[in-house]
C-alpha cells in the first residue's frame, strides 16, 4: 500500500529482510552498546521535541483533532520526561548488579549484567501516536539496541512526521522508521527480531505473538480492556467526577487504553453521580460540546461507525441520559452517558475506546468486584472511596495491570510503577527502568576460582560423598564437619 | 482433562491459594514428599536414566530441597508489596507494586532432570499462589509415574494436578487457555508452545537449549589448575546425565598447540571417573531411549566425523550406553557441530588463538551458557561484552545452576524468561501497580477549558519545576 501523500518506498519481505540485515550489521559493530551513543540519541530526541513541538502538535491535530494541551502535555512533555529520566539514570541502570552467593558455590562471586537484546521492533498505536512510538524507543535506546519503529497508519500525519524526524535527529544506521499498513507490518513480522513491543488490540496481538513464536522472539504486549471505575457514595463527588472526566474525555476523548471505560455505582447513588457529571461536563466543554476545541475527534469513520453501533443497539439507545449527539462529517460524538445498561449489551462487553460512558448499577458497592471479575482482566481499574476496607478489598481482589484509588490514569506518569497489563490486557511492562529492563537481557555471571575444588562433585560416587553432599546442600557447617569425619549417615 | 482444569480454575477463584499459609503448607508438604521418598526417587531415576544416587542427589534431590527451603525462608518478604517513590507533585499519594498470582498455570517438564525440571518450577508457581497443572515428560516414565502417584498424596489435589501422557496430551493441553505456560525442552517444541499460547495471549517462559561452549585458556597456567580445569570439563560434560543436559558443555574451544595436552588430561580424568572402557563404565547415566541413542550414533556416522574421534566411540545398543567420546576438529559443517549434541560426545575445536573463540561462538545462535576457563581479566571482559548467552560461568561448569540469586534462563534461541530463587516467584506473578491518591489538594489546571496558563502550569509540573510553579502561581511568570 503506497501512501496517498507522496511516493514512499513500499516495504516487502525482501526489503524487510535487507533492513534487518543492515541493522544487525550496525548492531554487530557495537556502536549502540556504547554509553555515548545512547546518550547522544536520547539528547537528540529531547532536542527534536524542543525544536519541532509546533509540527508535532499540528500532526496530532491533523490525525486526531487533539487539543494542543493534550499534545503538549500527554505526548510531548511525558516523552521528554521519559528521555530525561533515562539520561539521568542510564549509567546506573547499565551497571552490573551484584548477586549473593551461598556456601554451595563457595568460593565464588556473582553478578547480573544487562546487555541489549539486539535488533528490536516497536509497533505503535494511533491514539497517542507520538508517545507510544517513541516512549518504548527511549527504553530500547537506553538498553543499547538497534530499532525499527512501525507507527500506525491510522495516524498518517504523525507517522510521516516520525519518519522525517527520526531520520533527521537520530542515527539512521541504527534506528529506522517503516511506514505502512497491514502488508508492511506482515513483512516486518516475518523477520527475526530480538524483541517485539506491540501496543494495540488483542486481535492483532495474537497475530504478532504467533509470528514471534516462529523465531522464539520474546514480546511485550500493551493491550487494553474495559477499565472500570467503581464510585462509592460518601466521597467528594465533585473531585471524583472531574477526575473521571479528565481520564475519560480529557484523554483523547476516551480513545485511550487506560481511559475509564464504564462506571459501577449503587442504584441509589446513580442520579447524584449523573447530575454531577452533567454539571462538570458543561463547565469543561460548554453547552455545545460539538463545538468545543478541547475534545479530540473520533479518529476515523470506521471507529465512528463502531461507536455508533454501540449506541444504536436496541436495549442501549434508550439508556442515554446525557449527550448522544453526533456529527458524522466532522467525526464528533458528544460526551455521552448511559444509565443502567444491560450486562449483556455490546457496550458492556467490548472495549469502548470512545466518548461513551455507561453507568452500571449494583445494589451495594461490594458487588462491583464480581462484575469486574466476570470480565477479562483490564489494563487499569479505578475506585473512588473513603472506606479503608473497601480499598483493601479492591487491591486484593481486582486483577488488573494497574490500580488507582481516588483518581484515574495518573499512574501512567509515575515512572517508578511498571506499566503493563495482565491476561487479556497484555504481558510485560515498561516506563522508567522497566523500559530499560524490557529491552535488556539480564545475563547471569558466576566467577569461580580454582581453589577449594569440591571433590564431592566428581565420581567415583560413594556413600560418603552422598552424605557430604547432603550436608553441603543443607548449608550446615556442622553437618559438613560431621560428614567429613564420617559421622553422618549417607 | 477439561474437568480437571475447570476445577483448578474454581479453586483459584475461591482465593485459597493466595493465602501465605496455604502456600507454605504446600511447600512444606513438597519437602516432606522429597524427604520421605528419596529412595523411590533414586530408584526411578536409575530406572529411567541410569543415574547413581550421588548424581541424583547432587542434581535433583538436593537441588529441590535447597530450593524449597530457600523459598520458605523468603516467601513473606517476596509476597509483601514494594513501595514505589512518588514525586511531590502527586502529594499526598502512595504508590506500590504488589505481586499477585497469575491464576492457572501449566508446566511442561523435560525428561533429563525429570524431578528438578518438574518440581522447581512447581515451587515457583505455588509460592506465587497459583493453581498448577504439571505435565511431566513421558520419556522418563518411571519418574512420571512416581509424580502422578505421589504428588496427590502430599499436595492439595484441588490446586495441584499432575497429568501423565505423551505428546498428544501435551497438544490437547495447549489448546486450552492458561494464565501462564512454563516450558522446558527443545526450541522446536518451544515454537509450538508459544504459537499455541499466542491464541490466548498467554505469557510463556521457555527454557530451551543450544550449544553451550567451554573456552579453555588455563592449560598453560599451573599443572594443578590445568587438572582442575579438566575435571570441571569432564564433570560438566558427562556428569549431568551423560551430557543430556541443557547446560552441559556441548563443545570445547582451545588453542591448537594445547589441544593434545587437553585431550590427555581429559582422557586421564575420564578413565578415573568413569572407568577404562565401555565394559567397565560406571558412575555415569545412560542414554534415555533408543530414539536418542540412534540420533547420537548417527552423529558419528559421517566418515569425517568418525575420523576425528580421538577417544571412545564405542556404543552398546542393548544397554543404551555410549562411552565418553572425544572428537578433535570434526568438520564445522557436520551435524555434530551444528545441532545441540545432548549426549556424551565432546568435540574439541582448535583455534590459532584462543581469542578467536568469541567470533566462533557468535557465529552460532545464543547458547544457554558460555563456560570460560581463563584467568585473563581482559579476555573475561571481552567475553562478557562481546558474546551473548543466558549465563556466563568463569572457571567452572554447571554450578551456576545452584545459585538462587542468579536468574536462570536463555536469550535468543536458548529461550526467554528465567527462574530460580525469587525469579521463580516473579515468573509466576503479575506485578500490579497501585496508586493511592487523596481528594485534596486539587490541581485545577488538570481540567478544561484549556488556557495558556494551564498549559504552562502543566509543562512546569511535568518537569517537576516546583520553583517555576511557585513563580507562575505568584504571577511572576507569564505564559
Amino acid at each position: 500500500m503506497t501512501s496517498e501523500v507522496e511516493n514512499k518506498p513500499v516495504i516487502c519481505t525482501e526489503s524487510a529482510k535487507e533492513l534487518v540485515k543492515e541493522l544487525r550489521a550496525s548492531f554487530a559493530t557495537g556502536k549502540t552498546k556504547s554509553y555515548e551513543w545512547r546518550l547522544t540519541q536520547l539528547n537528540a530526541m529531547v532536542k527534536m521535541m524542543e525544536e519541532k513541538e509546533p509540527q508535532i502538535v499540528a500532526a496530532l491535530h491533523d490525525d486526531l483533532s487533539k487539543p494542543e494541551l493534550e499534545s503538549s502535555i500527554y505526548e510531548i512533555a511525558m516523552l521528554k520526561n521519559s528521555c530525561r529520566l533515562a539520561v539521568k539514570n542510564m549509567k546506573h541502570w547499565m551497571m552490573p548488579e551484584k548477586a549473593k552467593t551461598s556456601l554451595v558455590t563457595f568460593p565464588s562471586s556473582a553478578e547480573i549484567v544487562s546487555e541489549p537484546l539486539g535488533v528490536v521492533l516497536v509497533i505503535s498505536a494511533w491514539n497517542y501516536p507520538f508517545l507510544l512510538s517513541l516512549d518504548p524507543i527511549v527504553g530500547a535506546i537506553a538498553a543499547g539496541n538497534a530499532i525499527v519503529l512501525k507507527p500506525s497508519e491510522i495516524a498518517p500525519a504523525t507517522s510521516l512526521l516520525l519518519a522525517r524526524l527520526v531520520a533527521e535527529y537520530l542515527d539512521s544506521s541504527c534506528i529506522k522508521v517503516v511506514e505502512g499498513a497491514v502488508p508492511e507490518t506482515a513483512a516486518l513480522l516475518e523477520q527475526k527480531w530480538d524483541k517485539i513491543l506491540y501496543t494495540g488490540n488483542g486481535r492483532v496481538a495474537r497475530i504478532v505473538m504467533a509470528a514471534a513464536a516462529k523465531h522464539l522472539t520474546p514480546v511485550v504486549m500493551e493491550l487494553g480492556g474495559k477499565c472500570p471505575v467503581i464510585v462509592d457514595s460518601d466521597i467528594n463527588l465533585q473531585v471524583a467526577t472531574r477526575r473521571i472526566i479528565a481520564g475519560k474525555w480529557g484523554c483523547n476523548n476516551g480513545q485511550a487504553c487506560i481511559s475509564p471505560d464504564y462506571i459501577i455505582t449503587m442504584k441509589d447513588y446513580a442520579q447524584k453521580l449523573i447530575d454531577s457529571f452533567k454539571c462538570e461536563l458543561e463547565r469543561f466543554y460548554g453547552k455545545n460540546p460539538l463545538e468545543s476545541k478541547d475534545l479530540s475527534r473520533i479518529v476515523n469513520s470506521n471507529h465512528f461507525a463502531r461507536l455508533s453501533k454501540l449506541l444504536d443497539e436496541d436495549k442501549v439507545s434508550s439508556k442515554i441520559v446525557h449527550g448522544g449527539e453526533r456529527d458524522k462529517e466532522n467525526l464528533k460524538i458528544t460526551p455521552t452517558i448511559l444509565l443502567d445498561v444491560p450486562r449483556d449489551s455490546l457496550i458492556m462487553n467490548e472495549e469502548i475506546f470512545g466518548p461513551l460512558l455507561p453507568v452500571f448499577l449494583v445494589d451495594k458497592v461490594e458487588d462491583s468486584f464480581d462484575v469486574i471479575n466476570s470480565g477479562t482482566k483490564p489494563l487499569a481499574a479505578y475506585l473512588f472511596t473513603n472506606k479503608k476496607k473497601l480499598k483493601e478489598k479492591f487491591v486484593a481482589t481486582v486483577s488488573a495491570g494497574g490500580l488507582v484509588i481516588n483518581d484515574t490514569t495518573v499512574h501512567l506518569a509515575e515512572p517508578t510503577l511498571p506499566f503493563g497489563g495482565v491476561g487479556d490486557s497484555g504481558m510485560g511492562a515498561y516506563h522508567g527502568k522497566f523500559s530499560f529492563d524490557a529491552f535488556s537481557h539480564k545475563k547471569a555471571v558466576l566467577y569461580r576460582g580454582f581453589a577449594c575444588d569440591a571433590f564431592v562433585r566428581y565420581p567415583p560416587y560413594t556413600r560418603g560423598k552422598l552424605g557430604l553432599l547432603r550436608a553441603l546442600f543443607d548449608g550446615s557447617i556442622l553437618g559438613i564437619i560431621r560428614a567429613l569425619l564420617g559421622w553422618s549417615k549417607a | 482433562m477439561e474437568k480437571s482444569i475447570a476445577e483448578l480454575r474454581e479453586t483459584f477463584k475461591t482465593g485459597g491459594t493466595k493465602s501465605i499459609s496455604w502456600r507454605k503448607s504446600q511447600l512444606k508438604a513438597l519437602l516432606q514428599l522429597i524427604n520421605q521418598n528419596e529412595d523411590s526417587i533414586f530408584k526411578a531415576l536409575d530406572q529411567d536414566l541410569g543415574k547413581s544416587p550421588v548424581e541424583s542427589y547432587r542434581d535433583e534431590v538436593g537441588v529441590l530441597k535447597k530450593s524449597v527451603t530457600y523459598t520458605l525462608s523468603c516467601l513473606e518478604k517476596w509476597v509483601a508489596p514494594k513501595k514505589a517513590e512518588v514525586p511531590l507533585l502527586f502529594f499526598p499519594a502512595k504508590a506500590e507494586v504488589m505481586p499477585q498470582p497469575l491464576g492457572v498455570v501449566l508446566i511442561f517438564s523435560s525428561w533429563n532432570f525429570p524431578f528438578t525440571l518438574a518440581l522447581d518450577p512447581l515451587i515457583g508457581a505455588i509460592s506465587a499462589g497459583n493453581t498448577v497443572l504439571l505435565k511431566p515428560s513421558d520419556l522418563a516414565p518411571a519418574c512420571m509415574s512416581f509424580l502422578v502417584e505421589t504428588i496427590p498424596k502430599y499436595l492439595d489435589n484441588k490446586a495441584v494436578k499432575v497429568l501423565a501422557g505423551g505428546a498428544d496430551i501435551g497438544e490437547r493441553l495447549l489448546q486450552l487457555k492458561w494464565d501462564k505456560i512454563f516450558f522446558t525442552g527443545s526450541p522446536r517444541v518451544g515454537r509450538l508452545v508459544m504459537a499455541a499460547a499466542a491464541k490466548h495471549l498467554t505469557p510463556v517462559t521457555l527454557e530451551l537449549g543450544g550449544k553451550s561452549p567451554a573456552i579453555v585458556d588455563t592449560l598453560s597456567t599451573t599443572p594443578s589448575k590445568a587438572k582442575v580445569t579438566a575435571k570441571r570439563i569432564v564433570g560438566g560434560k558427562w556428569g549431568p546425565c551423560t551430557g543430556q543436559a541443557c547446560i552441559a558443555i556441548d563443545y570445547v574451544l582451545v588453542e591448537e598447540k594445547l589441544a593434545s595436552t587437553l585431550i590427555e588430561l581429559l582422557k586421564k580424568t575420564i578413565k578415573r571417573f568413569y572407568g577404562e572402557n565401555i565394559k567397565s563404565l560406571k558412575n555415569i547415566s545412560r542414554i534415555v531411549n533408543k530414539h536418542q541413542f540412534q540420533r547420537l550414533v548417527n552423529l558419528l556416522k559421517d566418515p569425517d566425523v568418525a575420523d576425528s574421534i580421538v577417544y571412545g566411540g564405542s556404543v552398546d545398543e542393548e544397554k543404551l550406553v555410549i562411552e565418553p567420546t572425544i572428537l578433535l576438529d570434526p568438520p564445522l559443517d557436520s551435524e555434530i557441530m551444528s545441532e545441540e549434541i545432548f549426549g556424551p560426545l565432546l568435540p574439541i575445536i582448535t583455534l590459532k588463538n584462543v581469542e578467536e573463540s568469541i567470533d566462533f561462538i557468535n557465529s552460532k545462535s545464543n547458547p544457554l551458557v558460555i563456560y570460560a576457563f581463563t584467568e585473563d581479566e581482559t579476555f573475561k571482559k571481552r567475553i562478557l561484552s562481546e558474546t551473548s548467552s543466558g549465563t556466563v560461568t568463569f572457571n567452572d561448569s554447571m554450578v551456576q545452576f545452584l545459585c538462587d540469586s542468579l536468574p536462570f534462563g536463555g536469550v535468543g534461541q536458548s529461550g526467554f524468561g528465567r527462574y530460580h530463587g525469587k525469579y521463580s516467584f516473579d515468573t509466576f506473578s503479575h506485578e500490579k501497580s497501585i496508586l493511592h491518591r487523596g481528594f485534596y489538594p486539587e490541581i485545577e489546571p488538570r481540567y478544561p477549558p484549556w488556557t495558556d496558563f494551564k498549559l504552562l502550569f502543566l509543562k512546569l509540573a511535568y518537569q517537576f519545576d516546583y520553583f517555576g510553579l511557585i513563580l507562575l502561581l505568584l504571577g511572576f511568570k507569564r505564559s
